[in-house]
């Protein structure tokens, strides 16, 4: 038990939890937006995979990280306008075409390596590049900060900054309102000229390329090779996130760093003598335990607040919407 | 005063070939308050969402000061300056008033949305038009009187000169009304037009300058206010006289069906929502509950229908305790309910006419063979009842929640009372509908009275309740406060000292609607 006390009270464990919460917190971010609009993107497991795939492919094609990145970013946006095309103009189930844009993905970036690497597990055949580590001056020199803190690759800086600049999106921008609005009550939005089926496709875009840079981050940070379904749940857990933290960017920010941190607890036992398929659980169940909490708790404050509310008013109205 | 506004020849065909308008005709002057009013389904709604763009007239023309216009969606009514306040409010929750205000017109500091002009704005206008919200508050925390006012005030921002209100009132308390049209007059002053949509004639009488009367998808007339009384107008709604007085011959009560005894219902803050209540509802009566709404009625209805429970006391139907009964057994022992929250108690609003008529039968061998429902049977049934109860419906398969409020309360009143009740506990039986729905549903109800049934009537509608009941009792802070054995016998006043708990029966007095 010592053991593993010393190795989560290192300043490296500090690091480790950064380092795998990023890919988690990219996703949920996509979750966050997508969610704001009123549309479930639960193909972010698979856009991930997909940009995954894409990133290793055009950085070794073209020698540059740079363009892999924006391929891979570029390749999530497309994916999720396409799982909103099916969704808003074909009408067809947001969650069914979600599911099936996942399995899509699963099967289709191992056909999509076979072809292009010859491999149908690994892209260690293809030079891909990875996207370079920034040491931060000043900080990098601080004792224990420095390490947990400095020598990040560049996309776990941009995750944080992405925390804050949805916050903003969402919070302070005309467009943040109107994605809000949509999501809440479409009617409202629809009755002041708001396109809400314009909004829609927006923020599922914009889910998709936040998913993008969780997957680019994956196959060029976090590792530097693609490999057969290496996103292994966090696309999922990145939605129980984005729940848990209250649909809010802060919140979904927490619920990540939480769900890294025991992301980073099965890699550390895992040195140790534990079962190593115990240890695979955990993240996931973390995931399980962490969405009954966050139920129990958010039951308990919904009949607080109808209590503190009194008396339901009588509902008088309940049949108007459907006259005539 | 100027036509400002004219709809010619106005014809709309739903899909499901309901004819909801047939070649109306209908004309606004600028400045005025104009009443609508029409019995549900009579086509006023439609009528307005051709005006506001919502629904498309298969023929006719808009002009607006002499000009034609195409309105194809609420966005081109509202760049005409045509506005509408909607009964279910186009808020969003969330959001601040001030947010909700500038939706769609956000005001912009560079990038950023600018919310302190938002909030400004809110203020400015506010004070204009004496419609004061507060900017910062967020929606869901504001009443249904100020939400509205913040429709209202959204459409004014957005240039409305005609506002459309879609039966605005019958959300909102009395004072809350009473506010509401001295700001509709306020407006009217300023030189805004108001398309004002009820079926509460008092309230035409008292707002509005003119009135256009619908009935059946047609206009039969429209008149100044000043030169017609309420039985003008309901005579034209409907197409004959109505009685606004219920018809019925004098009550012959028999032995009690219900017995409450010192019943108790605590709420969910352990307080006593029901205290030490006792009363007999006999057949052939009509016991009628008055008060003032969250006066414990709701809780005596829910303790006797089984879909609450109570802590003591006890009730007995036909000298049986319902005590720890379910439903079922509750139902079965020939007792009936017709809910005040007739959407989510009373029907299943996705489902069928048919399937909504026969759901308290579901298990009865009469509908029900060994492994698959009879077609058959639960085909007739549903067609004697529809016919029966004059249900109007495109036919028996048609969702019930397509249905006009009126007739989604007669499928009710049809399953109801259908089942031959011995105890009818009718909550608020005839809210929020139409004349002709509500006539129905009341006489129905003295039919059932004399052919035995006890009846338990709990309305919030005075009239009603007077009209209607043979007998009242007055409920205040959970308790009865006034037992009256011949409802003719009191005076509206008098009952709204009860009701107000301003004054109260001896309990010798009260003890006589005990009948044993």
């Amino acid at each position: 038990m010592n053991q593993v006390f010393s190795l989560i009270f290192a300043p490296e464990f500090g690091y480790s939890v950064l380092r795998v919460t990023t890919p988690i917190m990219f996703a949920t971010l996509g979750a966050l937006i997508s969610d704001k609009a009123g549309v479930m993107n639960i193909a972010l497991e698979g856009i991930m995979l997909i940009s995954a795939l894409t990133g290793v492919v055009f950085s070794a094609l073209t020698g540059s990280s740079g363009v892999g990145l924006l391929a891979a970013v570029l390749a999530g946006g497309l994916a999720g306008l396409f799982l909103a095309y099916c969704a808003l103009k074909l009408k067809t189930d947001i969650i069914l075409s979600g599911i099936a844009l996942n399995l899509m993905a699963s099967g289709g970036t191992v056909f999509a390596l076979f072809l292009i690497a010859g491999d149908k597990g690994i892209s260690s055949s293809l030079a891909s590049k990875v996207l370079p580590k920034l040491t931060i001056p000043g900080i990098s020199s601080i004792p224990v900060l420095g390490t947990m803190l400095s020598g990040h690759n560049v996309l776990t800086y941009v995750a944080f900054l992405m925390v804050a600049a949805t916050f903003v999106f969402l919070y302070r921008t005309p467009l943040g309102l109107r994605i809000r609005a949509v999501g809440e009550n479409p009617n409202a939005a629809a009755s002041v000229g708001i396109g809400v089926t314009k909004i829609q496709y927006l923020a599922l875009t914009l889910s998709g390329m936040m998913a993008g840079f969780g997957g680019a981050y994956m196959s060029m940070g976090y590792v530097s090779w693609f490999s057969k379904n290496m996103t292994a749940g966090r696309g999922f857990i990145a939605m129980a996130a984005e729940a848990m933290g209250g649909a809010t960017p802060l919140g979904s920010m927490l619920t990540s760093l939480l769900f890294g941190f025991f992301d980073a607890l099965s890699n550390t036992l895992q040195l140790m003598k534990i079962p190593s398929e115990f240890v695979n659980m955990l993240p996931y169940a973390a995931t399980v335990i962490g969405l009954v909490l966050y139920t129990v708790q958010k039951t308990r404050k919904e009949r607080l607040a109808r209590e503190s509310a009194g008396a339901a008013p009588a509902v008088t109205g309940a049949t108007a919407g459907k006259k005539e | 005063m100027d036509e400002l506004l004219r709809m010619e020849g106005i014809t709309k065909v739903y899909p499901n070939g309901i004819v909801a308008n047939k070649n109306v005709d209908f004309s606004v002057r600028a400045g005025e308050i104009h009443g609508l009013v029409g019995e549900n389904g009579a086509g006023k709604s439609t009528l307005m969402k051709i005006l506001f763009g919502l629904n498309q007239a298969e023929e006719g023309r808009i002009t607006l000061e002499g000009k034609e216009i195409r309105v194809d969606s609420p966005y081109a009514a509202i760049g005409h300056g045509i506005g509408m306040v909607h009964q279910h409010f186009m808020l969003v929750p969330s959001l601040t008033a001030a947010e909700n205000l500038v939706m769609g017109l956000e005001p912009r500091k560079g990038l950023y949305l600018d919310l302190q002009a938002a909030i400004r704005t809110t203020e400015e206008l506010g004070k204009k038009y004496n419609l004061i919200v507060d900017p910062r508050a967020a929606v869901r925390d504001l009443s249904v009187g100020i939400k509205q006012r913040l429709e209202i005030l959204k459409a004014l921002h957005r240039g409305a000169k005609i506002l459309i209100l879609d039966e605005p009132t019958a959300v909102l308390t009395p004072q809350e009304t009473e506010e509401l049209f001295s700001q509709l007059k306020l407006l009217r002053e300023q030189g805004n037009t108001i398309v004002f949509i009820s079926h509460k004639l008092n309230e035409i009488k008292e707002l509005c300058d003119r009135v256009t009367i619908m009935r059946s998808g047609t206009v039969q007339g429209t008149f100044d206010v000043a030169s017609v009384d309420e039985k003008d107008i309901s005579r034209l709604m409907v197409g004959r006289d109505v009685i606004l007085e219920v018809q019925k011959g004098p009550a012959r009560p028999a032995g009690a069906v219900l017995k409450v005894r010192g019943l108790t219902v605590l709420d969910r803050f352990k307080k006593r929502a029901v205290d030490g209540v006792s009363f007999s509802v006999r057949r052939g009566e009509i016991l009628g509950v008055a008060g003032v709404e969250g006066n414990g009625q709701g809780e005596l209805v829910e303790a006797i229908t089984g879909l609450g429970s109570f802590s003591s006391g006890t009730i007995a139907v036909d000298g049986e305790s319902v005590a720890g009964m379910s439903i079922r057994r509750i139902r079965d022992a020939g007792v009936c309910h017709v809910p005040e929250d007739r959407m989510t108690y009373g029907c299943a609003a996705a489902l069928g006419v048919e399937a909504n008529l026969m759901s308290c039968n579901h298990d009865s061998p009469e509908y029900t063979g060994p492994v698959f429902l009879k077609g058959k049977a639960i085909r007739a049934n549903s067609r004697r009842l529809v016919e029966e109860y004059a249900i109007k419906c495109s036919s028996p398969e048609q969702e019930v929640g397509m249905l006009s409020g009126g007739n989604i309360q007669k499928v009710v009143v049809a399953r109801e009372f259908s089942s031959g009740p011995s105890l009818i506990v009718a909550d608020q039986p005839t809210r929020g509908i139409d004349v002709g729905a509500t006539e129905f549903i009341r006489s129905r109800l003295v039919e059932l009275r004399d052919e035995g049934a006890a009846v338990l009537l709990v309305s919030a509608d005075l009239n009603e309740v007077m009209e209607l009941s043979d007998s009242l009792i007055v409920m205040y802070g959970g308790r009865i406060r006034a037992y009256v054995p011949d409802a003719k016998a009191v005076s509206e006043e008098e009952l709204g000292l009860y009701m107000l708990g301003l004054k109260n029966q001896t309990p010798e007095e009260i003890a006589r609607v005990v009948h044993d």
